[in-house]
């Protein structure tokens, strides 16, 4: 893969929780305005690792992180660079929806404006953030209904809204559909594919069909190890690895 | 059918147990209001007392107990929420910070006679205060502050990590992600905290008996460092040591019904704030 066309990368990255190894030995590579899906059995590490892209491993002091995480040729992880920085450059949507508990219009704005941006320009980035997301049609004419009031996959697709209006280069999405029905699964599949073009996307999910409808590339991961990785259709197709195809065929999981 | 039995049994009994509660709650708000509201009248919260007490108004208690309230809160709630924020927050769990959180569940149960003499001896006497609505103040103050560290932690640490996750992901810094989202989520919890001990302190005699309180003092004002009188104290004065007790009994009630509505309207403005908020949820 050229050098260029890979917008995240983490080498050598090792990550205990107290004694606990949770990461070991995780070399891997996003490419620019490419899905990747990250698969693997519960308790694996994919969350662990998603999570030290956005530096949200800061706040847990029994967390210790080895090795190297770069945006581009920039290492997240460098003195100069501020973890808000990070976070606004790497945004995030969670498992479970978490749209704050205040309105709709707010959930946007409150990244617009604790990022400095300026007031005139908000109102336009909200609208664009929400059409951006296909939601906008639902809930332009009750802005200021509480967030909460929606339906699950609304929530969600209000995070994505609400990560996507910061315009992050990078998306990082932890099992996005694990809590929403086939419908709203399906909707906000569809969304994370028009939001390639524009944006590096990782996505955590538990669903095989799912990483095959959505992800360009695949990484299946075992134990807290990286096991295998690959063009999305040769990892389902032709696994070369015996846990991989076990995995993938779901004997396990 | 043995367990359709039980089940009736088991509902009998919680049922039982309301209604035994509900009916002291009726008996003593009846007992109170029968007797209490003759008294009651514009004059008697608008004027001073006449004659030794036999007439006039409590409009000098009512002052001081407001006051006394206000003071106690600016003092508590400040500090008793910047504490379990830090503790919640801030502070990593270690034997240092789950020592202090024992002296505060500690200090939650000290009785509330030991508060007043440390205050007599701080405020009082230390801080040469005099006995005055400030040390008073002051005094419930700290008797406040463990209840409201306690139910505001109880409170944040009812907001999932996921809504902190949230402001942190678009860029909040800890602080902001604190003041933004973390505390209003946890507002109706905090307040409910907060209107539960200012009720109480309201109510409390013991730690201002040495630290301020007065019997009778002739102007309605409460000035910071004087004397003061305070409703629940002046009731405790009524039924028990005034000269002439079944003369001011009527009075006595009117007191204490006053008390009860001031705890009540505090009460209810945190109902309203809380209403207000759920209509945001
Ligand atoms: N904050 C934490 N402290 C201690 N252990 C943790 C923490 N977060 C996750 N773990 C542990 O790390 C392992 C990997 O968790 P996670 O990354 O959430 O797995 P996955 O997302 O693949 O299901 C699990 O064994 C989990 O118990
Ligand atoms: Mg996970």
């Amino acid at each position: 893969m050229n050098k260029d066309d890979i917008k995240l990368s983490a080498s050598s990255v090792n990550l205990w929780f107290g004694k606990k190894q949770v990461l070991k030995d995780i070399n891997i590579s996003f490419p620019k305005n490419q899905i990747t899906a990250l698969i693997g059995p519960s308790g694996c590490g994919k969350s662990t690792l998603l999570r030290c892209f956005n530096r949200m491993h800061d706040l847990s002091p029994d967390a210790r992180i080895e090795g190297e995480f770069l945006l581009e040729q920039r290492d997240l992880y460098e003195r100069g660079l501020s973890v808000t920085e990070v976070r606004s450059r790497i945004g995030m949507v969670f498992q479970k929806a978490n749209p704050f508990p205040k309105s709709i219009y707010e959930n946007i704005n409150y990244g617009l404006k604790i990022n400095d941006v300026p007031k005139e320009k908000r109102q336009d980035i909200i609208e664009n953030a929400l059409k951006e997301s296909y939601i906008w049609e639902e809930v332009k004419d009750e802005m200021q209904k509480p967030a909460t009031r929606l339906s699950g996959g609304q929530q969600q697709r209000l995070c994505i809204a609400r990560a996507v209006s910061l315009r992050p280069e990078v998306i990082l999405m932890d099992e996005p559909c694990s809590a929403l029905d086939p419908l709203s699964t399906l909707k906000i599949e569809e969304l994370i594919v028009k939001l390639k073009k524009d944006y590096t996307i990782i996505i955590v999910t538990h669903n095989m069909q799912q990483a095959q409808r959505v992800a360009d590339k695949t990484v299946f991961m075992y134990l807290g190890e990286i096991i295998e990785e690959g063009d999305t259709n040769t990892l389902f197709s032709d696994p070369k690895n015996d846990l991989t195809a076990n995995y993938v065929k779901g004997h396990f999981g | 059918m043995i367990k359709k039995l039980t089940s009736v049994i088991e509902w009998s009994t919680l049922l039982f147990s309301t209604g035994i509660v509900c009916l002291f709650l009726i008996i003593i708000l009846w007992d109170l209001i029968s007797k209490g509201a003759p008294s009651l009248s514009w004059e008697f919260v608008s004027t001073l007392p006449r004659e030794g007490m036999t007439k006039g108004g409590i409009l000098p208690a009512i002052i001081g107990t407001v006051l006394l309230t206000m003071i106690t809160a600016l003092v508590a709630v400040p500090f008793g929420i910047s504490c379990a924020i830090y503790l919640n927050e801030y502070a990593s769990d270690n034997w240092l910070t789950r020592l202090i959180r024992a002296c505060i569940r500690n200090l939650a149960g000290v009785p509330s006679i030991i508060y007043g003499l440390f205050g007599l001896a701080l405020f009082v006497q230390g801080l040469q205060m005099g006995t005055s609505l400030m040390s008073a103040g002051f005094t419930l103050g700290l008797l406040s502050l463990p209840y409201i560290i306690i139910t505001t932690e109880e409170a944040l640490r009812r907001i999932p990590a996921s809504t902190r996750e949230a402001a942190l992901a678009v860029g909040a810094t800890q602080f902001e992600s604190i003041i933004d989202v973390v505390l209003p989520s946890a507002l109706p919890g905090i307040l409910t905290g907060v209107v539960l001990t200012l009720s109480r302190a309201a109510g409390e005699t013991a730690p201002i008996l040495f630290t301020g309180v007065a019997f009778y003092i002739n102007n309605p004002s409460g000035f910071l460092n004087q004397e003061f009188m305070s409703l629940p104290y002046h009731l405790y004065m009524l039924s028990t040591q005034h000269q002439a007790i079944e003369e001011v009994r009527p009075l006595a009630y009117g007191t204490a019904l006053v008390l009860i509505i001031v705890v009540f309207l505090l009460n209810l403005t945190a109902f309203y704030i809380r209403y207000k908020h759920s209509k945001n949820e």
